[in-house]
This record gives structure tokens, sequence and C-alpha cells, in this order.
């Protein structure tokens, strides 16, 4: 388990991170989501020991991270870049040997890596000749080569047509299943929704929300729920303390001031015929970050 | 937790990580065409100086073309046979018919000695008596100088001028390769993960060192084609002379050169885009040439030598000659070596300070006192 703990850190006489406390547990990716300039570039280069905290500390499994620790951390940074004029593979391999693995190691895990991130045939190329995209597997590549305790991602996604989504996300996921640690960070909140078990969200510097997507979800649901009857619905627009919010026949989305008023409701639709859905409307991603850094 | 935790390999030492990093400077040093030509047209260009200065000073590829010389009896044993290439004829009038047909470039005969010829040795050549000829058989005091082995005028000022280019050249090009390099890391922005993965200094160290390593094997390649040059165009004397001095140059140059490599680099990480690369690194840039116009044109003057040969960047230059011509004490060398030293030590952290102040500074150029603060 990776953990930060009460993290601060000013820039001249910017405070940048106010108390940034969260952790990622192993096996489990954890979304970092938060808005530009809201310090998630910041956190993670702390956490790997490129910039240094005023204060605060990061734990791997619950002691400070040593230099050696953060040798074996998986790091993919914002901003891209590899040797343009070095080949592939070669490239790989220098990596995982910075990062201490013996010549054969290194060898054998960049062919390994490469293709399964569907790059096998261009280990011999340039990084320069490589598409786009295909430079952003190769990057991916240096970020996993030296099988990481942890894996710390920013904006892993960005510049990847779906297909490449899946391969990338796929070698992800294997590494989440084999207990490492994953945080990426991402703008798509529709992706991180997708894939991560656990959502930090920040704004800035500070966290707002953390836990697992099911619990955030039903933390902000409030009191909103759907029903679905074969009744016409125009009724419950007359039902005190409650806010219709859409309504088309049997369809009504609406808020409830308490949780008894939602039952209430429910009760005069059976009253009025066949009710087929009565939900609490869970709040999307994108909904509760809006709600949260506001 | 601890469970899930990979086998840990064994801690890589500062050094294998340094030598991993130079290996890759070297490496791809190597696969440069740009480079591998620039290496080869500075050897060409020594190889061909030393040619020159050969012939310049007259001996040429003498040991090929013997002078032929007609010797008429005793006065052939008087003639090198390194040098000329005797026949001996019968009687001074064949000698003179040797000549005159074109089958000797001269002739010695020996007559009686007269008041005007108190030898009686006579020299008969066509148009002109080969300079040899006549040098070998003119007779000269014995010539006992006092002041070390004299050796002042143009000599001095080849011998200064050839350390200083030699230095300013290397400096200069493995000074802009290190800069660029710097620079492509972070232009390129693969420096943060370096950063993440090794020590700011291990990265410095790791640059510093290939690239130093290469400007020594430049040099190195230099040093073997002049003294080969030099034996093979019969300029045994001025090589002899030469040994001391080269050694020391070849031990301030490697300290001298990795001062400045730290400090090209540590300007250079001020920078993040090639295109500024030039007005980072002029400062070091100039220090390179205070020693190769220094002893360019204060060679004659003491004072001014003396002071060159302790201050760091320029001791590379000056302290190899003035050992060259005796004009340093056996300590002095051993001084300003240690003077070089501390100053290597000083600057390599100095530089390690900025370079780590500056790295994840992307823009424009960055203040140096901003880069020192961190």
């Amino acid at each position: 388990m990776l953990e930060i703990r009460g993290i601060n850190k000013s820039f001249a006489t910017r405070q940048v991170l106010t108390n940034m406390s969260f952790t990622i547990e192993p096996g489990r990716m954890t979304g970092f989501v938060g808005g530009n300039g809201a310090g998630k570039t910041t956190t993670m280069r702390i956490l790997l020991g490129v910039l240094e905290a005023d204060s605060g500390e990061v734990l791997l499994d619950g002691s400070p991270l040593s230099e050696q620790d953060r040798r074996r951390i998986g790091y993919m940074p914002e901003e891209r870049g590899l040797y343009p004029k070095m080949k592939v593979a070669e490239q790989i391999t220098y990596f995982a040997r910075l990062h201490g693995l013996g010549a054969e190691t290194a060898k054998r895990n960049t062919e390994r890596l490469l293709d399964q991130l569907g790059l096998g045939e261009r280990g011999g190329d340039t990084i320069e000749s490589l598409s786009l995209g295909n430079q952003q597997r190769a990057q991916i590549a240096a970020a996993l080569v030296h099988d990481p305790l942890a894996l710390v991602l920013d904006e892993p996604f960005s510049g990847l047509d779906p297909l490449a989504v899946d391969v990338v996300l796929a070698v992800l996921k294997e590494r989440a299943n084999a207990g490492v640690p994953v945080l990426f960070s991402s703008h798509q909140l529709d992706i991180v929704e997708r894939l991560c078990d656990d959502i930090v969200i920040i704004s800035g510097g500070q966290v707002r929300a953390v836990g697992s997507a099911q619990s955030l979800r039903d933390a902000h649901r409030g009191n909103r729920f759907s029903l679905e009857g074969e009744a016409d619905g125009g009724w419950v627009r007359e039902v005190p303390g409650i806010s219709v919010l859409s309504f088309d026949g049997g369809h009504v989305e609406f808020d409830a001031d308490t949780a008894e008023r939602a039952q209430l409701v429910l009760r005069g639709a059976l009253d009025r015929g066949p009710v087929h859905a009565f939900t609490p409307v869970r709040p999307s991603l994108a909904q509760i970050y809006r709600e949260v850094v506001q | 937790m601890s469970t899930t935790r990979p086998v840990t390999p064994a801690a890589p030492s500062v050094l294998s990580t340094t030598w991993l990093v130079a290996e890759r400077e070297m490496t791809q040093r190597l696969r440069s065409k740009a480079f591998l030509f620039s290496s080869a047209s500075l050897i060409v260009l020594v190889l061909v100086g030393v040619l020159l200065s050969g012939f310049a000073a007259g001996g040429g590829f003498s040991g090929d073309e013997k002078t032929r010389v007609a010797a008429a009896g005793p006065v052939a044993a008087i003639l090198d046979a390194k040098t000329f290439e005797v026949e001996n004829v019968a009687s001074n009038e064949d000698a003179r018919a040797l000549v005159r047909e074109g089958k000797v470039d001269a002739a010695v005969i020996a007559e009686q000695p007269t008041q005007k010829n108190p030898t009686g040795v006579t020299v008969i050549a066509q148009e002109k008596a080969p300079d040899a000829l006549t040098s070998a058989l003119t007779l000269r005091p014995q010539v006992e100088l006092l002041g070390g082995d004299g050796v002042t005028g143009p000599l001095r000022f080849f011998m200064a001028l050839a350390f200083g280019l030699i230095f300013m050249m290397s400096a200069v090009t493995f000074g802009s390769v290190i800069a660029q390099s710097v620079v492509e890391e972070k232009s390129t922005r693969i420096v943060e993960i370096l950063m993440s993965t090794i020590s700011v200094r291990v990265l410095l160290a790791g640059k510093v060192l290939g690239n130093s390593l290469l400007a020594f094997a430049q040099v190195a390649a230099i040093a073997a084609v002049a003294i080969v040059g030099l034996s093979a165009t019969g300029q045994d004397a001025l090589l002899a002379g030469v040994g001391a001095p080269i050694i020391w140059f070849v031990v301030f140059f490697i300290f001298g050169f990795v001062l400045l490599a730290a400090l090209f680099a540590g300007l250079a990480s001020l920078v993040s885009r090639q295109e500024d690369v030039g007005s980072a690194i002029t400062p070091v840039t100039m220090l390179v040439m205070i020693p190769y116009f220094g002893v360019a044109f204060f060679n004659d003057n003491p004072v001014v030598m003396t002071v060159l040969s302790y201050v760091p960047f320029s001791a590379p230059v000056g302290m190899p000659v003035r050992l060259f011509f005796g004009d340093a004490q056996w300590w002095e060398p051993l001084v300003a070596l240690a003077i070089l030293l501390v100053s290597v030590i000083l600057v390599i952290l100095l530089a390690a300070r900025i370079y780590r102040g500056s790295l994840l500074h992307t823009g424009g150029k960055l203040k140096l006192s901003e880069a020192l603060r961190g």
C-alpha cells in the first residue's frame, strides 16, 4: 500500500498542496481526478521524489519510501519524453537497467512487454519514426519494464485511440491483479469511472472526495429517484416537498426533501397503476466532481 | 502487505549506474556521423601539421633520398653513409666527370692544403653544392649553452600554440556536445523519468564521464598520430623534449576537462531549447579561450605564464609549456594540480546544484540565481 500523508508544498508564495492525504491500495486502480492546476502533477512528482515536499511524507507499507523503493516505482510523467534518435527496444532496456535490472532480465522484459503492447515488430525503429500513439505505448513500456512495486501514471490514456486504450488497460489491469497499487490521473472522467476501483478528487491542492466509486456515488446520491409506471406521472408535481426534474408520460425523475417523502410517491404511484421501476438515481462521476469542487 | 512486494533486485551501485549513463552517451556519440567526421578531420589536420613541420625543418623524408657523392681517395671515409651515397672514384678528374654527367649530386676531392684552402678539401657541384654536404664538411666550434636547453623563438610559440589549440578544440567540441545532450533531455522531457529513477548527481556524473572519455580517446589518438608522425619524419629531437610535458598535459587535461564539462552541463541546463544552447554556454566558451590566447600572446612573458600555469582554466596549457622550457620548479605542477583538483570538486558541486534546480524548469532561460535557489 502506498500512502500519501499530510503533504504541503509551496512554490515561492503560492501554496499548491495543502495537507494532501490519500492511499493507493494494492491490487486496485486508483483514479486521480482534478482540474488543471489542481495539483495532480505536483503530487505525483513528490511521490516520485522528483520534487521535495515542504512537509508530510510518502509511505510504502507503513514505512517511509526510501530512494531504493522509489527506483522501483513505474512512472509515466505528464510531459512525455524518450530519446528521439534511440531505438525503441534499446531505450526500454536502458530504462530497465537504470532501474536496477541486470542486462539479461532487462532484455527479456523489454521483448515481452513490447509484444504485449503490440510494438514487438518496431523494437528496432527509432522513437521519432513511430506514430504518436505508438510513442505513447513505448512510454508505457518504459514505465512498466522493471516490474514496478507501484505504478504512477499521469494521463496514461491521453492521445490513445479506443483500441489502444484497451491494450494499455489490459496491461495495467494485469499489474493491478498481481497486487501492484496503480495510481493514474485523467481528465477523462468517463474513463476513470469505467476503470477505477477507487477515486481521489482534488481541487485547489486539497482532497475533496475519496473512496471507492460505489461509495462515492452512494454518498452523493442525495434523494433523487426515478419512477417508471404505467399511469401518467403528472400528479407527482403536486406532491409537497417534491421537485420534478423530468417528466415524460409514465417516467418521472424527482428530488425529494426526505427519503420518507419519496416512499409516499411510490405508494401513490402504486395506487394509480402498476410500477415497473423505482430506483435511487446515482450521480455520474462528472456530477459528483462538479459538486465537490465547487 | 509486504507479501505483495515483488522481490527487489540488488541495489545497483552509484558507480554502475554512472557507467550506464556514460555508456549510453558514448554509444550515441559514436553512432553520430557528424561526430566521427569531425574527429577524423581533426586527426588529419594534426597529421598534416606534423608533416609540414617536418618538411619545413628541411628534413623531409631525407632518409629515402641520400645525396649521391663521388669521392676520390681517403675523403670518402669522412662522409656518413647514413646521409650520403658515396661512390669511390680513382682520380679527381673522374669525380669531376661524374658531376658533369649528372650521375652524382656533388663530388669531394682532397688536395694539398694551401693558404687559401687549409683543409685541402674541395666540393664540386654543377650549380649549387648540397647543403647537407657542405655542412658535413664544415668545422664548427664547440657550443656550450648556459640557459637551460635554450629553446626560444618560434619553437616556443608553436609548442604553446599546439597545447592551447588541442585543449581549446577538445573542450569546445565536447563541451557543446555535453551541453546539447543536457538540453536534449530537457527539451524531450525525458529528464523527469530520469530524475525519478536515478539521482541528478549520477546523471551529471555519467554525462561528464562518458563525454570526457571520448575526449581523452580523441586526444590520445591525436598524440599517437603526432608521435608517429614526428618519428617518421625524423624529428626525433623535438619528440624527446616533448615527452614529459605531454604526460603532464594529459594529467592536467583530464582534470581540466572534467572541470569545463561540469560547467558546460550546469549552464546548459538553464535553457530548454537547442536554439538557446549557444548563448547559455558562451561564458564557458570564453573561459576556454583564455589559455589559448594567453599562451599564444604571452608565452615569452614569465609573469603572465606563471599566473596562467596556476589558474585552473589555463593550467592544463600553461604548466606543460613552462615545464617544456624548464621554467617551472619540480613542485610547481603538483601545486597547480592540487588547485585544479579543489576547483574541480567545487565546480562539480555547484554544477550539480544548478542542474538539479533547473532541470524541471521549462520555457525561457532560467536565471542562475533562481537555479541555485532550487
